[in-house]
């Protein structure tokens, strides 16, 4: 009963005056497939029509041929080009200058929001956390991830296992922050509601305000994003080692190796690179945590990070657009070493082909 | 002999542990799941995974108000009952928080002034005073009870409509629907042109594109929020409209479609390509007949990737989405719930699980897809 009136109820708020907004969704979706459809589909044709291939003198084909060939990559690619420019790329030329003015983008300041960066406490608060939060994290994630990745391929219910430990992958940070929130829930008295906290009463510890504890709190946050990027860890360290040859390992068994030995000695190295992948990859994402930092704590009881620092000043008493730059370009510059490895990695993959 | 006995002991080992971190990493959300669908008054005074006991539990009620009070003889008395027609027996009770189960049930408690307070083994309870109670609020009563488990679906009825995740829920859905599949077009021809075909600058690009894969999004914010603004002033339609956002995401959800989509259709195998181009093809037709149907994996897993990015991400909305009923995601109501209602854990519990449930549904159903994603994403 109380069922049935829940679900009348979602239905109505559903299908009520929202309908309209769902539609309109629906239809922008339609009108802007369609639209790139047209475009590409029309600007083909009229690059045909402009330079025609049949029908012509050998010669004209030619020339013409060549000349829409040369085009013709540019259409396919414009509307992309003209996205990546407008959203990434001028954007990040554009944070640059703006980390030369003052608040509200106008005034030329010189150097002075990078004066004011490097002597305030809170951005070494917040560039202290954020390197625990790179030292451990991708540590953590990558290890935990391939020593499940490990066992998992030996037990019959290996996949299901997988399934589990990958599954909050799908779950969004804020919700994450919720569901940990939970786990460290503090209240004072006998009867926890956190688990964490009813575990420690359970073997007669003190109850504890996790969250509030000067720095261990950050590792608090810290295994939230743990918990959600050991599965990426894992699967991605699990098809590496699916493709170690069998030969390797059969001969280390051959050769007396026991289990640790082979698995340090002879696994690890052949997977390296992909290791190196998995740890990049959640580096850069750790430098661009936000969500978390924001839900569970805002930076309060010295868990500030660079991004949410960051955040902060851009709306910090009707933003402070000078200041959010300069955080902005710390996070950017601790990113770009990252970002040239990938672009080699990518140049020689593409050499490669 | 020995060896085996060692190898099934390492066998036993290797299950044990991995059925460890496997309970480790679901009890989070389970707890979250069984929080949410618990009552709201046993959920914040009992641990959830006491939801199924009925265990002795430790409860505080606040009795009827004095303007409930009746004239029994020379006596005033408050009547009531702590369970309030749900199941459950008393134990023990108390009046204060110092004694919480000071008395057995059934025996009369004196207080204060000649005043008394009884409560029965089924909850039942009479303050009885020779005076006329004073104040506006009810005593709180402390007992101890055997109360059963007791579920249900008020904490969903009560986000989805006075809480406004309904709506929010609706909102998300308008959001994320276009901001996933706009892109997928536009990333499938410049993957296409960065695949096979030649043009000086491509190999250029396609490092632009490996590049701009980590940018870090809060390069962007200042500068676009400024640009959005100046966009919505020429308009007339304000810098938070869900264009904006979609064209937001869509631009974002670039980098990463044309290179897992690049790497995907450069994999397909050349001589398809090259005999339909002998047989006279165009680059459009080959890529509309031929590139598209086949490269359909590769569209999925993005499809996948994006839907979760956007449905989850909470950070482009809150600086692109206005902070209103009509714009607020459910990413953006459970932040403001975690701020306005803290301490609620069954308003937050039963909120969270609407926000996961759709990004779950999506992952369970189509890991397939999303595992082949990451991997053609990162390993090639």
């Amino acid at each position: 009963m109380q069922m049935a009136f829940t679900v009348i109820y979602a239905l109505d708020v559903f299908f009520g005056d929202s309908m309209g907004q769902l539609a309109s969704a629906l239809v922008t979706m339609f009108l802007g497939v369609l639209g790139c459809a047209v475009y590409f589909y029309g600007s083909n044709m009229l690059l045909d029509k402009i330079f025609p291939t049949k029908n012509r003198p050998a010669q004209q084909v030619a020339s013409n041929l060549r000349i829409a060939n040369r085009i013709r990559p540019w259409l396919f690619l414009g509307p992309a080009v003209l996205l990546l420019t407008f959203y990434l790329f001028y954007p990040v030329l554009d944070s640059i200058r703006l980390s030369f003015f003052d608040r509200s983008g106008e005034e030329f300041v010189g150097l002075s929001n990078y004066v004011w960066l490097f002597g305030s406490d809170e951005f070494f608060e917040s560039f202290r956390n954020n390197m625990l939060w790179l030292v451990f994290v991708p540590t953590a994630a990558t290890f935990l991830g391939l020593v499940i990745a490990t066992m998992t391929d030996r037990i019959w219910w290996g996949n299901i296992a997988k399934s589990l430990i990958f599954m909050p992958m799908a779950i969004s940070f804020i919700g994450a922050s919720v569901i940990w929130k939970f786990i460290y829930d503090f209240r004072s008295g006998d009867t926890q509601i956190g688990l964490l906290n009813a575990v420690v009463v359970f073997f007669g510890g003190e109850p504890q305000n996790w969250i509030t504890i000067p720095f261990w709190n950050n590792f608090f946050l810290m295994i939230i994003l743990v918990w959600i990027q050991t599965g990426f860890a894992m699967v991605i360290l699990s098809a590496a080692l699916r493709g170690i040859p069998d030969e390797t390992i059969e001969a280390a068994v051959l050769d007396g190796a026991n289990g640790l030995q082979i698995f340090f000695k002879i696994m690890v190295p052949q997977i390296w690179g992909t290791i190196a992948v998995v740890w990049t990859t959640i580096t850069i994402l750790v430098l661009k945590v936000f969500d978390i930092v924001l839900a569970m704590t805002n930076g309060q009881w010295n868990t500030q990070v660079l991004a949410n620092q960051m955040f902060d000043w851009m709306f910090r008493g009707g933003g402070d657009f000078g200041r959010g730059a300069v955080v902005a370009i710390v996070i950017m510059v601790l990113v770009i070493p990252i970002m040239i490895w990938n672009i080699k990695r990518a140049n020689a993959e593409m050499e490669g082909r | 002999m020995i060896t085996s006995s060692k190898r099934s002991l390492l066998t036993y080992l290797v299950h044990a542990t991995v059925l460890f971190l496997v309970v480790i990493w679901t009890i989070p959300t389970a707890g979250l799941f069984i929080s949410s669908i618990r009552d709201k008054d046993q959920l914040s005074v009992s641990g959830w995974w006491t939801a199924l006991s009925t265990s002795e539990q430790q409860l505080v009620t606040r009795a009827n108000d004095p303007s409930k009070q009746i004239q029994v003889g020379d006596k005033f008395v408050i009547q009531g009952n702590l369970f309030e027609g749900a199941p459950g027996a008393v134990t023990f009770f108390g009046f204060s928080s110092l004694e919480p189960a000071a008395f057995t049930a059934g025996s009369v408690a004196a207080l204060r002034n000649d005043q008394t307070l009884q409560v029965m083994e089924n909850g039942d309870y009479e303050f009885s005073s020779p005076t006329e109670w004073k104040g506006s609020r009810g005593q709180r009563i402390f007992y101890s009870a055997e109360v059963p488990p007791r579920f249900t679906l008020d904490n969903y009825r009560e986000v989805l409509g006075t809480e406004g995740l309904g709506k929010s829920f609706l909102n998300s859905l308008t959001v994320t629907i276009p901001a996933t599949i706009i892109p997928i077009l536009v990333a499938a021809f410049a993957a296409y042109a960065l695949a096979w075909m030649r043009f000086p600058g491509r190999a250029l690009l396609v490092a632009a594109v490996v590049g701009l894969l980590v940018v870090p999004l809060q390069m962007s914010l200042i500068p676009l929020l400024k640009s959005y603004n100046l966009i919505g002033d020429f308009f007339g339609v304000g810098s938070k409209t869900y264009v904006g956002i979609w064209l937001a995401h869509t631009g974002f959800g670039l980098p990463l479609a044309i290179y897992l989509l690049r790497n995907y259709i450069a994999g397909l195998p050349r001589e398809i390509i090259e005999s339909a181009r002998v047989d006279g093809a165009s680059d459009f037709d080959i890529f509309r007949k031929i590139v598209l149907p086949l490269s359909f994996p590769a569209l999925a897993s993005f499809a996948i990737f994006q839907f979760l990015w956007v449905w989850n991400d909470l950070l482009i909305a809150m600086v692109f989405l206005g902070n209103n009923a009509d714009q607020l995601v459910l990413t953006g109501q459970l932040r403001e719930l975690l701020g306005s209602r803290g301490g609620n854990w069954e308003i937050l519990t039963a909120s969270a699980f609407i926000t996961i449930i759709v990004p779950l549904c999506v992952f369970f159903s189509l890991q397939r897809f999303l595992v082949r994603g990451l991997l053609a994403g990162s390993v090639k």
